[in-house]
């Protein structure tokens, strides 16, 4: 892990809906060092994909969202107040994008090689020569056979459409790779080999990653650090590790709570009752409150502060170190 | 035991893809023996092209099998001629859909799926009885309070919310085998659960079968008594479910549970080498369709078609090379990155 | 025994009304009309035709066939618009004409949808055969020129009168609304919802008109819109060549007659002009409106509220 890479503080990310303005990040921060792979997990509607889109700095038309408040320090540069010329440098150089669904993000009437070459046409002045030697090139690095750079999307299975993707996103080595659930379309077999293709990849280029999904057990094996949100607002964060052995926060318990093993003990699960919260009118005081076994009337009151809890952070009531003591009932990891 | 409830022998289903002249044949399913009983929760596990979608819509009536036939409670379905034959399987045998968002008919309420249902198959209720009864399987799937939440539109309530609405619909019928074709998928893993457990209490309460229909092995787990394994259309494996999912004898199988992120597992990737591609079942050849992906292929397994082999009661594998266990260990066998 | 309680989502509320009409008034279509400005003009427009169209002998100031006046006369307060060459109140003959107007474009909307809804929405669901006969023939339909057509038409029947106009319009004009609600069902196929309906035991016919249908009810109200346009300028056009029945009374036959006594030329601009006004406001009208269906069923479209900075 090399030395600070980006460094987001206080943001917040709105988008004008029909029912009014909605918020899906608010008040978000987190820290990222060179070479490290961050996980942020989150259900439907927490805000993830907003979070990652404000990041690569992708809001806007025709997407939507504007980013109210906050600063994005990606290599000592704020990229809120950079001008969309000079992101034009950063993006697909330093940092790139994996999209969620490949059959969305790939044309569909172009080849692979066409499609590359855009990519780097747009970001280089690279001759064709070069262009086709280092198409080449990547399309090996993940593990296709570089005759498919003929190919159209739909020829490839959905698993090498995945990794063209990521092909498409290494073109030019960048510091930071964000990923948004890239391996939601696929099988199970083929979501494990395209996360261990990502990893060794990271191993053999040391590029960060954020990787955002909906699925923590996913991440369990791969990530460094973890990060859950929960409308809108990250509820914890610390090393993955920690928080799949020791969970804080009551809803990352419940979520782990959510997962039927495999191996183990067949166990009867509970699960999390209730739904996330509409965001255009978000619960006063604590978020997730209104589904939390152990909230208390302040939990419903009052918004929790983020608390630093041995490095780690968590947004909740209970380690904030002058309330009340927490419920004796402690819940299991 | 009791006369099982629903037997499909010989299960094939085949499409013709492509033009009128250069056409090909798709074997969505091949040859594929399926026995539910009464009460019991039986699961269906394969990744996409597996063929189990298409088992789900072949035991609804939705597609006709090109071979094979299926009997239900002592009665051969794919020769019901009359329109009151085919009404009564319907209610008998009612399927839930994977997509919460496109599965209701979001013009009406709610309550039209339940009420339509109510209407078609018991024509002898009045207008009174079947609120009544609406009501009553709002309640039995945990939309409550009943009245109001029937009085909904689709895009009110969320998918979980909806996906209850989906098993209302079919609690509606007064089923006897209720096919669940991926009901949790689209929905978010703590709404799982939920769903999940649902279907275990109608099972304890009611007594209704359930055929589910899923690619994730360990939700499986959770609530099925049994297990059938998919792939490439064919059925591979088979049994109760702690003895496959701990003693795996298809080595589809072993790689499925081996591929399955399990957070509570220690640290370190499980021998995954396989990239995932999926199986030839356009025009496919003879022999067993894994053997490309398999680390036992032989050179049989590459041109006989392997056929399943009862490795003890209840218990079938389609592999040359499965071995039933000698003197079986009593409880778990850790699996590869299981706890100890 | 039953399953735990969920929670209730925090969700707008339902529609507070028991019956399908209040829902409907708070439907998405009302609520569009009402905050589209260019719907409400063109709502505004229609209505004002309505009005004159059902009640033309309180508002219109003299009998239009009454050629009682001096003809050629210019605009003045006893006559807004002038008089005729033949000394009738152009004016009068305005309002007594809307009617005709009115009545053709919605009855060859009316009949022009009915045909595009059965034609389009049955090609789509009965696929294959049908699917591919149905499409021919409207693509034979859409390709035709109406006018040439309808000239050629109109020759056999000397001075068509308004049912054949209304027939010909109407047989001639629903293949552009077909071929969209075509292509609407079509990406509603495989709707689960529809897949749902008839493993419950639906029949066929049940579906396409109750399960369908009724979720393609903006597509139908903008194709009869469409529609009426087309009927309100077409057959207006008719008019004016001569195709219509000259004793008749509209705004087509107006400019007929305008145009034979050559109005503009002989300084009786007005009624030259305003026959052919009246038809565009009423075209207009019936244009605005389709900008309110255009957007209910393509939210993306819909105004939204911006967030404030700070």
């Amino acid at each position: 892990m090399g030395e600070r890479l980006l460094e987001v503080r206080g943001l917040r990310v709105a988008y004008a809906s029909e029912s009014g303005p909605v918020v899906p990040v608010d008040d978000v921060s987190l820290d990222l060092d060179e070479g490290e792979f961050l996980g942020i997990v989150g259900e439907s509607g927490c805000g993830k994909s907003t979070l990652l889109y404000a990041i690569a700095r992708l809001l806007g038309p025709p997407l939507g969202g504007e980013i109210l408040d906050g600063s994005i320090v990606f290599r000592g540069r704020d990229m809120v107040a950079l001008s969309e010329r000079r992101l034009r440098h950063i993006r697909w150089r330093e940092l790139s994008v994996v999209m969620q669904s490949a059959m969305n993000a790939l044309n569909p009437v172009l080849t692979i090689e066409a499609q590359l070459r855009d990519a780097c046409r747009a970001h280089s002045t690279m001759s064709a020569r070069e262009i086709r030697a280092r198409s080449e090139e990547v399309l090996r690095l993940v593990g296709i056979d570089p005759l498919h750079l003929r190919s159209y999307p739909h020829q490839l299975s959905g698993g090498m459409r995945q990794r063209a993707m990521i092909a498409m996103a290494l073109l030019f080595t960048p510091d930071l790779v964000i990923m948004d659930e890239p391996t939601s379309a696929l099988d199970v077999v083929a979501q494990r080999s395209l996360m261990k293709q990502i990893k060794q990849l990271q191993d053999q280029l040391s590029f960060a990653v954020i990787f955002v999904t909906h699925d923590m057990s996913l991440v369990s094996h791969f990530s460094d650090r973890l990060a859950v949100m929960y409308a809108g607002q990250i509820v914890e964060l610390g090393p993955t590790r920690r928080v799949f052995d020791a969970p804080l926060h009551p809803y990352t318990r419940g979520l782990l709570d959510s997962f039927p093993s495999v191996a183990g003990p067949r166990t009867h699960l509970a699960g999390i009752p209730g739904s996330p919260p509409d965001l255009v009118e978000p619960p006063s005081g604590c978020r997730f409150a209104p589904r939390c076994p152990l909230a208390t009337d302040r939990s419903h009151a009052v918004p929790p502060p983020l608390v630093d809890v041995g490095g780690d952070l968590v947004r909740c009531h209970l380690y904030v170190p002058d309330a009340e003591p927490a419920p004796a009932a402690a819940v299991e990891a | 035991m009791s006369e099982p409830l629903l037997v499909a022998t010989g299960l094939t289903r085949h499409f013709r893809i492509g033009g009128v002249l250069s056409g090909k044949t798709l074997h969505a399913v091949d040859d594929v023996d399926l026995t539910i009983g009464r009460g019991e929760i039986v699961a269906l596990v394969g990744e996409s092209g597996s063929g189990k979608s298409t088992v789900a819509r072949l035991l609804a009536r939705v597609y006709r099998p090109t071979r094979g036939r299926i009997v239900f409670d002592g009665k051969r379905i794919d020769r019901l001629r009359t329109r009151r034959e085919r009404l009564r399987y319907a209610s008998d045998v009612p399927l839930v859909f994977q997509d919460p968002f496109s599965s209701i008919n979001p013009a009406y309420r709610v309550s039209h799926g339940v009420k339509r249902a109510i209407k078609l198959h018991r024509p002898e209720l009045s207008r009174v009885e079947r609120r009544v009864e609406a009501e009553r399987v709002f309640e039995a799937v945990g939309l409550v309070p009943p009245a109001a939440m029937l009085r909904k539109f689709p895009h009110q309530l969320s998918g979980g919310q909806r996906q209850r609405v989906g098993f209302a619909q079919a609690l509606a019928f007064r089923p006897k085998l209720i096919v669940a074709d991926e009901p949790v998928s689209m929905l978010d893993v703590s709404i799982r659960i939920g769903i999940l457990n649902l279907m275990t209490e109608l099972r304890a309460s009611r007594g209704v079968s359930f055929l589910y229909i899923t690619h994730d092995i360990a939700s499986a787990r959770y609530v099925a008594d049994r297990v059938l394994v998919m792939y490439g259309g064919h059925l591979v494996e088979e049994g109760a479910t702690e003895d496959v999912l701990h003693r795996p004898k298809h080595p589809y199988t072993k790689l499925l549970l081996a591929a399955v992120p399990d957070p509570r597992a220690p640290l370190g990737l499980a021998d995954v080498e396989d990239a995932g591609e999926p199986p030839r079942v356009v025009e496919p050849h003879e022999g067993c369709r894994f053997a490309p992906r398999c680390p036992l292929a032989t050179e049989v397994c590459r041109t006989v078609t392997p056929l399943r082999r009862s490795l003890g009661p209840g218990r079938l594998v389609a592999c040359h090379h499965a071995e039933p266990d000698v003197g079986e260990q009593p409880s778990e066998q850790p699996l590869v990155g299981s706890p100890a | 025994m039953t399953a735990p309680a969920v929670a209730e989502p925090l969700r707008p509320a339902a529609p507070a009304g028991p019956s399908r009409a209040r829902a409907v008034l708070r439907s998405g279509a009302v609520r569009a009309l009402l905050h589209n400005r260019k719907a409400l003009v063109g709502a505004l427009l229609l209505l004002g035709f309505v009005v004159l169209a059902l009640f033309p002998g309180q508002l219109a100031p003299d009998d239009p066939n009454a050629e009682i006046f001096r003809p050629g006369l210019g605009a003045s307060s006893s006559h807004w618009f002038g008089t005729t060459a033949y000394g009738q109140d152009v004016l009068s003959q305005l309002i007594w004409g809307t009617r005709q107007s009115l009545l053709i474009a919605f009855a060859v909307g009316g009949l022009a949808t009915a045909i595009a809804v059965i034609v389009g929405v049955s090609a789509a669901y009965l696929g294959g055969f049908a699917d591919g006969l149905l499409s021919t023939i409207t693509d034979v339909i859409l390709v035709i020129p109406i006018f040439p057509l309808v000239i050629v038409l109109a020759a056999y029947e000397k001075n068509a009168g308004f049912f054949t106009l209304v027939v010909v319009l109407g047989a001639l004009g629903w293949s552009y609304g077909a071929r969209q609600l075509r292509a609407q069902t079509l990406s509603m196929r495989n709707r689960d919802f529809l897949e749902a309906a008839r493993v419950r035991g639906e029949r066929r016919l049940y579906v396409i008109v109750f399960e369908i249908l009724p979720t393609m009810t903006s597509l139908i109200v903008a194709s009869f819109l469409g529609a009426a346009l087309y009927a309100v300028l077409t057959a207006a056009g008719l008019q004016f060549v001569g195709l219509g029945d000259p004793n008749s009374l509209s705004w087509g036959t107006m400019l007929y007659w305008a145009q034979n006594n050559e109005a503009l030329g002989a300084g009786m601009v007005l009624w030259a002009v305003m026959p052919g006004v009246c038809v565009a406001l009423l075209g207009a009208a019936f244009a605005l409106l389709n900008y309110a269906f255009d957007e209910v069923s393509n939210p993306a479209l819909r105004k939204v509220r911006r967030v404030q900075r700070g």
